[in-house]
């Protein structure tokens, strides 16, 4: 399966994906990660945080999945790295935070592998993962 | 305190764990990974895999485990009170499949000290029987450092 064909400095399409209170309970039962700063807001309190805030590694699943489904291919993400820069915070309602996800084509090596930085920024228009790179290759 | 820099290096027991075709369906769902191969069979082998294959971040599930038994090790002295999660990385040689006997090997790859918290950085392993390397992830975590009381 190949991969869409781009360029160095191409812009992937962003898409936005909305984060609610049920979706951190769901991702905490699925991942295993039960601590409570992502459920109870007196826990999170507590610890000095504004409030509930996604699982760090919830935004980067988000990321790597915008990933897989612009290569059209999950098995083609070969390496996904990045920093948690600054935590999602989610407020108790329905609509939840949204976190906006986005990429740029870094390089495109001979045999097809494409390397994206991906942004994921979240409600308050700042950047919620640094660093993050995400290689994929074309299964052959 | 800092950390004992001499924990570099060191690894810990192997652990095993057995990928369950329920269990990368309810990862999926979980992080809103919609392509059929990670809940249809057919579909996965149509796509030439051996069976229902998880999502990117999926080694997430035993590997975090896995770590977590390290980082409460009392020998290690880090607080997981206190601790933040900095950074990750996975690199998947390929991707993990339902019915996937992994065994996992935790190691501690870079301790340092930053602004007097603690920086540390796990290692797994990750090993299918034969031997072969499915996967590495890294955690990088930080020990905030603890307020004079």
């Amino acid at each position: 399966m190949s991969l869409p064909e781009v360029a160095v400095g191409d812009e992937i399409p962003g898409r936005t994906v909305p984060v609610t209170r049920a979706d951190l309970v769901r991702y905490a039962g699925a991942s295993g990660d039960l601590n409570p700063i992502h459920w109870n807001e007196r826990t999170a309190v507590d610890v000095g945080l504004p409030g509930v805030i996604a699982h760090g590694m919830l935004t980067m699943a988000l990321a790597a999945q915008f990933v897989a489904d612009w290569a059209g291919d999950p098995a083609a993400v070969r390496s996904f790295s990045t920093r948690f820069t600054r935590p999602v915070v989610v407020p108790d309602d329905d609509e939840g935070a949204s976190v906006e996800f986005g990429a740029t084509v870094k390089a495109v090596d001979d045999d097809g592998t494409v390397t994206l930085a991906v942004t994921a920024t979240g409600p308050d228009g700042k950047g919620v993962l640094g660093k993050a790179l995400a290689r994929c290759a074309p299964r052959t | 305190m800092p950390l004992d820099a001499s924990f570099v290096g060191r690894s810990w027991p192997p652990r095993t764990y057995t990928v369950g075709r329920e269990k990368i369906r309810e990862f999926a769902r979980a992080v809103g990974a919609t392509d059929p191969v990670h809940t249809d069979e057919d579909a996965a082998r149509a796509a030439g895999h051996p069976g229902v294959i998880a999502s990117p971040t999926f080694p997430v599930v035993f590997t975090w485990e896995a770590t977590r038994e390290v980082v409460d090790d009392p020998a290690l002295g880090l607080d997981f009170t206190r601790v933040v999660h900095r950074d990750q990385s996975f690199e998947l040689h390929r991707p993990v499949v339902a019915g996937d006997v992994l065994t996992t090997v935790v190691s501690v790859d870079d301790i340092r000290e930053l602004a007097g918290n603690d920086v540390v950085t796990f290692r797994c392993d990750v090993t299918d029987p034969d031997g072969e390397t499915v996967l590495v992830c890294t955690s990088t975590l930080v020990g905030r450092a603890g307020e004079a009381t």
